[in-house]
Formats: structure tokens, sequence, C-alpha cells
């Protein structure tokens, strides 16, 4: 796409406001997946997302709604299968994504009547971005957005210590479970922005970036949302001047902005 | 050692923590059975006994933290916990500030913010991250914490386990004198046995089972504490032999039953 600067067009502002829209729910909510240590939980309903398309192409639903009912059921199944004893939780983890996973791509191979442009869902296709698209992707921030605002104050101080957020009753089991349900919701809305191989870092790049500057949780998030929202304009700058796939750019304008951090001295 | 007791409180004050033929199973072990224990506002309980005797378990089932599989256990309706934990690992990519701290499961104003950090002697550590405190530092504004909830019960697991000898002192100290100012109910868990008798009311020996409950005098003079405690028991009651007296105040021993009023030690010797 050597003549994109030309191409001021329609679909890179649909792609543009597309990837802001993600950058600010991807932020904060990224903020509790490196807080409680939950990266491989959300890798996991991402790979399982794969699952969902091929759902969707079968059953003939929109395929958002294929994958949030696959990440929704994943992750009830890990909450109810949290404190099982049968296999370590990093184990049961790997079982459920790359099952999920290989089941969707084989899934995928049997379909002859369906071309599926895997690359796009593997890796995300930020500037084929439609107008729909991005009703589903506004809708569903805000979604998510409020449904972590209202759950903030609970589910941080649970975070910090369940028991203690217990004790004093300022936290409840079912915040959890709202908070695995957003963390589903954000995979379904940002799979068609960096794939659904490349979220979980859209998720933990720009928090563990925003730690550096940060002194409360609540500033870390806000500056998550901006490392993330400066990510989406680096890669796709980078996607349409060098001609690369969207998003593995923008994953790497995120670890460009993260090593930039290292260099800054952290704060408390 | 300041040595205040209450003993009009255990019948008087309002019931703030109940558990009634409490038993605990914990995959397939049974961890405690038939314990009784309730905590009235004013007094000082002390929940002690050997390491893997279920005190922690006991507290944990009255918090509602972990199920009973017998009889109910259980804080009373309206009473606001302040929770002091054994442990409060934060990792490090979770910034907080002490301030931000005190805000986690409550919204008091910066001026009580202020005023309960003053309390625990840690005012000055209002802006510090969490991460850069000491041991002791943590202990302090983890209780300054539970105070700033204005709470009927405090409730602390282990509390000086981060603290040396003489800052464990000056925290059991602190903790007698936060009853006495605001007259909350007060339920610890410690191991550690002749210090916090002191600044106790009543203590309750759990292994398994109850063991021995009643006052510290009480429980030291019990057979089976002794069996449980073996050499420190014997301190203990070496203790209490020293102090089954009063003193007058040119420091004379006074014999028992001639004491007017419950002495206080203002040195803060150790009797160990």
């Amino acid at each position: 796409m050597a003549t994109g600067i030309t191409m001021l067009d329609d679909f890179l502002v649909r792609a543009l406001v597309a990837g802001v829209g993600v950058a600010l729910i991807a932020g904060p909510l990224g903020c509790f997946v490196v807080w409680r240590r939950m990266a491989y939980v959300g890798d996991t309903m991402a790979h399982a997302s794969l699952l969902g398309i091929a759902l969707g192409l079968i059953l003939g639903l929109d395929l958002g709604v294929g994958v949030l009912a696959v990440t929704v059921t994943v992750a009830l199944l890990l909450a109810a299968l949290q404190g099982q004893r049968l296999v370590g939780s990093d184990t049961l983890l790997g079982i459920l994504a790359h099952g999920a996973l290989s089941i969707g791509l084989v899934a995928v191979a049997f379909m002859e009547t369906v071309r599926l442009d895997l690359m796009a869902y593997l890796f995300g296709d930020i500037l084929a971005v439609s107008a729909r698209d991005l009703l589903w992707i506004w809708g569903g921030s805000a979604v998510v957005l409020a449904g972590l605002a209202a759950v903030w104050r609970p589910l941080l101080a649970a975070t910090v210590d369940p028991d203690l957020a217990l004790a004093e009753r300022a936290s409840a089991p079912w915040v959890q479970v709202v908070f695995a349900l957003l963390i589903a919701g954000t995979i379904a809305i940002a799979m068609k922005i960096v794939g659904v191989l490349l979220i979980t870092a859209l998720l933990i790049i720009p928090a563990a970036t925003a730690r550096r500057s940060a002194r409360s949780p609540e500033g870390m998030a806000v500056a998550a949302a901006g490392v993330g929202v400066v990510a989406v304009l680096g890669g796709l700058a980078l996607s349409i001047g060098a001609d690369t796939p969207s998003g593995p750019s923008i994953v790497v304008a995120a670890l460009a902005l993260f090593v930039v951090s290292l260099t800054v001295p952290a704060r408390g | 050692m300041a040595v205040s007791t209450h003993p009009q409180t255990q019948t008087e004050g309002r019931l703030l923590l109940e558990a009634q033929g409490l038993a605990v199973r914990l995959g397939g072990r049974d961890i405690l059975h038939h314990v009784d224990l309730a905590v009235r506002r004013g007094e000082i309980v002390t929940v002690i006994g050997p390491n893997g005797g279920g005190k922690t378990t006991l507290l944990r089932a009255v918090l509602g933290l972990v199920a009973p599989s017998a009889g109910r256990a259980g804080v009373a309706d309206g009473v606001t916990v302040g929770y002091v934990p054994q442990r409060f690992p934060v990792d490090r990519i979770l910034p907080m500030t002490v301030e931000r701290l005190m805000r986690l499961t409550a919204r008091p104003s910066r001026a009580a913010i202020e005023r309960s950090l003053a309390e625990t002697g840690t005012a000055h550590l209002i802006s510090a991250s969490i991460h850069t405190l000491s041991g002791g530092e943590m202990q302090r504004v983890l209780l300054a914490r539970a105070l700033v909830r204005e709470p009927d019960l405090l409730v602390l697991d282990e509390p000086v386990q981060a603290v040396d000898y003489a800052g464990e002192a000056a925290l059991y100290e602190l903790i007698a004198a936060i009853r006495d100012r605001h007259g909350c109910g007060v339920l610890m868990v410690s191991h550690d046995l002749h210090v916090v008798m002191a600044a106790t009311d009543r203590v309750l020996c759990v292994n398994g089972h109850v063991c021995c409950t009643g006052t510290p005098h009480e429980v030291s003079g019990n057979t089976e504490f002794r069996r449980l405690f073996g050499p420190q028991a014997e301190v203990f009651a070496l203790y209490h032999h020293h102090h089954d007296h009063d003193h007058d105040l040119s420091g004379e021993a006074l014999p028992d039953g001639e004491h007017a009023h419950h002495h206080h030690h203002g040195d803060g010797h150790h009797h160990a």
C-alpha cells in the first residue's frame, strides 16, 4: 500500500475510530489482568474465540455473537473449575486454550463452502473494519467500560486481598464472575482489530507500560488507555506506511512504548 | 505494659460475633469441631494454640471465608469488621499509596485518614508507596486501615509476625489502647504466649477443639494447656505467678485480695 498516504479515506478513519475504541477498554481491563496475574486466562479465552468464529460460520450467526458465546462459556467454565485439584491451573488453561483453538481450526477446515481468511482472524484486519463493526466495537466498549466502572471498587479490593475484601463485606464472589465476563466481551470486541493470537498483548502491554508512571490504580488504568491509543495510532501508521499486517504492527508499537517506558525511573 | 481488663463487658457488651458448635472440614480433614466462641463490645479475645490447631481456620470461619461443616459461625448483623490480615502480599505491578490503601474498603475523609494513621504512629507515611514499607510499618498501616472503617469489631490474624520483639509488645499495647479508646471488640489469633496474654481479657486455647478458655490466669492453670505448650507454658505460669499480686506505690508487693485497683506497669519491662 505504497500510495497509502494519499488515501486518507473512509477506511482509514474507520480503522482509527475502531482502534481507539478498543484501546480505551483494553487498557483499564488489562490493568486488572496484570494485577491478578491472569495473562494466560486472557490468552485462553482469545484462543478459544476461534471456535466461536467456526460456530458462527456453521450456524450462520454473526461472528461476534459466536465469539462472545464461546468466550463467555470459557469464562464461566474457568470460574467453575477454580479450586479443582485434578490438574494445575496452568495445565487446565493450556488444555482449554489449545483444545478450543484446534477444534475451531479443524471445524473451519471442514467447511468447504466457506472461504475463510484465517489470517484476518488470527492477526486481525483493522483496515477492513466496516461501519457495522464500528457500532459493535463502540457499543460493546461502552457496555464493558460501564460494567468495569460499576464493579471497580469491589473488584480492586478483591484484587488487593480477596480474604480482606470478603471479610469486610467489600466484595462478593459474583464480582469476579462479572470481571471474567468483561474480559470475554473485550476479546470479542478486540478480535477484529488485533486478531485472536494478539489480544492478550493489547491487554497487558499498555498496562505494563503504564505502571512505570502510575502512583495509583486509577492513574494506571487511565495511563494504560492512553498508551493503548498511542500504540494503535503508531501501529496503524506503520501498517499503512510499510504495508505490514495491522494487528502485529499495533503490538510492535505497544512493545516499543513499553521498552521506552523502561528507561523512565519508576514511581512508587 | 499496660494491663487493663474489663470483666464487666464480658456479659454486658453487645454481642459482635458468635460461633456455636462450629465444625470445619477441609480436604477431608477435620480441622475444628465443637467450637463455641463469642466476642462482645469492649473485650479482647485471643485465640491461641499449636500450629495446625485450627486458629486461623476459626478466624476464617467466623469471617465467612470458609463454610462450617456443622454448627454456625458469623458476625452479627450490622457489625462493621476491620480486618488485619496475617500477610499482605501486594504485587509491585499494582501501584498503591498508603492513602489509597486507606480508601480500599471505606470512603473516609482525608482528615479521618490522617487521624487513623496518627493513631498507629504512621501519619508521615500517608504519601508513601506501600511497596516501600518495612514489615513493622506495614503492620501499623494495616491496623490504621482497619481503624479508619470505624469498626465495631477488630479482627487480627497473628498481628506481630513481621515485627521484632520490642515492636511486638508495643503493638499489643497499641491494640489494647485502641480498644479502650474506641470501645470496639477485638478478636485476634496469636501463637506467642506471654506478651499477648497480658493485653487479653479472655483466652481461647484451640487445638481442633477448645481445650480451655477463660482469663489468662485461669488458662495458665489448665493441665491441657500446660501439656500443649510445655516449657513455654511454664514461662507463662511464672509470669503470672509474679503478677498474682499487686504492687503498692513504693513497689512493695501486696498480698492477693488486698489490691484496690488493677495494677499498671509503666516501665514496659518484660517477664520472660
